[in-house]
């Protein structure tokens, strides 16, 4: 009977349309992109060859240098905080809350789900200093601390972005930990508890570990999504002050359609590419030696 | 709701045959703990939920009672009028037409494409079908900064831009890895047998993907559907690259460029389009939250 299920003209009709949308749109301007990082110009402008010049151009650039220092040190702790933060909630869900926890789950929830550009400026009034004075300087005042300049130093803009990363996401985290969490068999807990585990003990020797995978693909998730960030940082810093908070996929943003530099902006898109696969693997690798050791 | 919403009676020992939660014995022994959590869950829901009470009522103040008063305060005076002035001064308007206009149809190619695309991958039997679903894959391991250029280039030349085509082209391209997937994923659970048993009855395979595959996988439309709705309404990257027109901006690139535009000195009016982009997934996130977490969470277990 696979003969019916075999039929290649069926297959052709249901999955032709896709393959070829995802071919135009994806795969053929991916290999495209590559010939351009060997050009410089832009499609008004017309291209001209440039031969690996927009690789030596990469390696000696200082702004990608910062791009990529702060793309890695914005991936990093952004996902830290974010898994860190959604575990806690996690655990917050299953051993304090219970049932109850329902309605918390999905409120805190909520903010996954706004768009990011809402965020980026709701926070930028929530920490602003000037004309008004937003909720967090007015808090740090009714505490005798002095009014802080949130977007006026690279330092404190990261705080931001950081805070506003993990308060827009955490939700989401829990949710996913919080699955992880309640798919422990009861069992297993409960004999640990009989041998005198509890409180943190109990997290560390039994929960940690057994939840480690739904952990692991937090982690790589994560890592994956702060590596491409862009939209929460245009809305909220616009990669300010100077370039302090400017990310590869804005730097290659800004290289392509403020600078009109077509070529160089895929070579900087490429750099992107090789980072996220990079990353990818490297914590795939790590992760299978954990799990086979463990 | 009371008892529920209490920590100390939700795990009482009448409530024994619960299934999911493991109950936490060690700490129901220590009600000391029970203020600490309680006071932990309101200072939460504080951090999350003020920040949008904060917004909304601060969209309904005007400029001097936002510059002059205390950012705590009520608005002195409610003036709703602010947001009929970002509706059609600010052009909020517009913008959501807009974005309506280029994500509801790249949302209905998405989900018709990519179910039929997850049916021929994982109910059909063919030679190269884990193949294809690996090529499919790799679309969602690269970051679109991959794609944006050359794909300017042919809106460019072949004269799409200007239009909404480019959004609506490059949306139901970048929607489709996840939702094959997710889909294919969702037809793993249909048993084949069946559609074996529907072709016997003389219906064509075509057929029986239409009528009988896709009532049986309406839930997971759904799931996918608003998964992908999130994440296109929300975008900002595609749209600000495509739209090189004023008139074609979606709500994101809109709201960005609000403040620009309108005069860095209309504070309601700004808040009160942020609302108003806020306002559209509230109201679906209040009916469909469930589904609407389990969505997305699936999509990043599977990704």
């Amino acid at each position: 009977m696979h003969r019916v299920l075999g039929d290649r003209k069926a297959v052709l009709i249901l999955l032709g349309p896709a393959l070829l949308v995802h071919s135009l749109i994806m795969l053929v301007p991916m290999v495209w992109s590559l010939g351009y990082s060997f050009t410089s110009g832009n499609t008004i402008e017309g291209f001209t060859a440039n031969g690996l010049g927009n690789f030596q151009r990469l390696f000696t650039d200082p702004a990608v240098h910062d791009a990529l220092w702060f793309t890695a040190k914005y991936a990093v702790v952004v996902t830290v905080g974010q898994v860190v933060a959604g575990y806690l909630l996690a655990l917050l869900y299953v051993f304090f809350l219970k049932r109850a926890s329902a309605l918390v789950r999905t409120l805190v929830f909520f903010p996954v789900v706004l768009p990011t550009v809402a965020v980026g400026l709701l926070f930028q009034k929530l920490f602003q200093v000037a004309p008004q004075t937003g909720p967090v300087n007015s808090l740090l005042n009714a505490v005798g601390i002095d009014s802080v300049d949130w977007f006026g130093s690279a330092g404190h803009a990261f705080w931001v972005l950081i805070v506003m990363d993990v308060w827009r996401s955490m939700g989401f985290y829990a949710v996913l930990l919080f699955a992880g969490i309640l798919d422990i068999p009861e069992e297993v807990l409960e004999s640990a508890r009989l041998d005198g585990a509890s409180g943190l003990r109990l997290v560390r020797h039994i929960v940690l570990p057994m939840s480690f995978p739904v952990l692991l693909s937090s982690l790589i998730f994560s890592i994956n999504g702060t590596l491409k960030a862009f939209d929460s940082i245009v809305a909220l810093t616009g990669g300010g002050p100077g370039n302090a908070t400017t990310p590869l996929t804005l730097y290659m943003f800004q290289t392509s359609f403020t600078y009109g530099d077509y070529g160089y902006g895929s070579t900087v898109a490429m750099l992107l590419t090789v980072v996220c696969l990079l990353v990818t693997l490297v914590v795939f690798r790590v992760s299978r030696r954990d799990l086979t050791e463990g | 709701m009371a008892v529920d919403s209490n920590p100390k009676t939700a795990g009482g020992p009448g409530s024994g045959g619960r299934i999911p939660a493991p109950s936490g014995r060690p700490l129901r022994r220590r009600p000391g703990n029970r203020p600490w959590v309680a006071l932990l869950v309101a200072l939460l829901l504080v951090v999350e939920v003020y920040p949008l009470v904060w917004m909304f009522l601060t969209s309904l103040k005007s400029n001097s009672d936002y510059l002059n008063n205390s950012t705590w305060s009520l608005p002195t005076t409610w003036e709703w009028g602010n947001y009929t002035e970002a509706w059609t001064t600010g052009n909020i308007g517009l913008y959501i037409q807009n974005s309506l206009l280029a994500v509801l149809p790249a949302l209905a190619l998405i989900l018709l494409l990519g179910t039929a695309a997850g049916f021929a991958l994982q109910v059909m039997v063919w030679k190269g079908r884990n193949l294809t679903l690996l090529v499919f894959l790799a679309g969602m391991m690269v970051p679109p900064q991959m794609i944006l250029l050359p794909l300017f280039t042919v809106y460019f030349r072949t004269g799409l831009s200007g239009t909404l085509w480019p959004l609506i082209l490059t949306y139901t391209g970048t929607g489709l890895p996840l939702t094959v997937f997710m889909m294919a994923t969702y037809y793993k659970t249909v048993p084949r047998e069946l559609f074996e048993a529907a072709t016997i009855d003389g219906a064509g395979i075509l057929r029986a993907f239409w009528t009988i595959s896709l009532p049986m996988v309406r839930n997971a439309l759904l799931t996918v559907g608003l998964v992908q709705f999130f994440f296109v309404w929300n975008d900002l990257l595609i749209a600000l690259t495509f739209t090189n027109n004023q008139d074609l901006r979606t709500i994101q690139v809109g709201l960005l460029n609000f403040t620009g535009d309108f005069g860095a000195t209309q504070y309601g009016p700004l808040f009160a389009a942020i609302c108003i982009n806020v306002f559209g997934t509230l109201v679906i996130y209040l009916f469909l939250n469930q589904k609407v977490m389990k969505g997305l969470t699936s999509g990043a277990v599977k990704g």
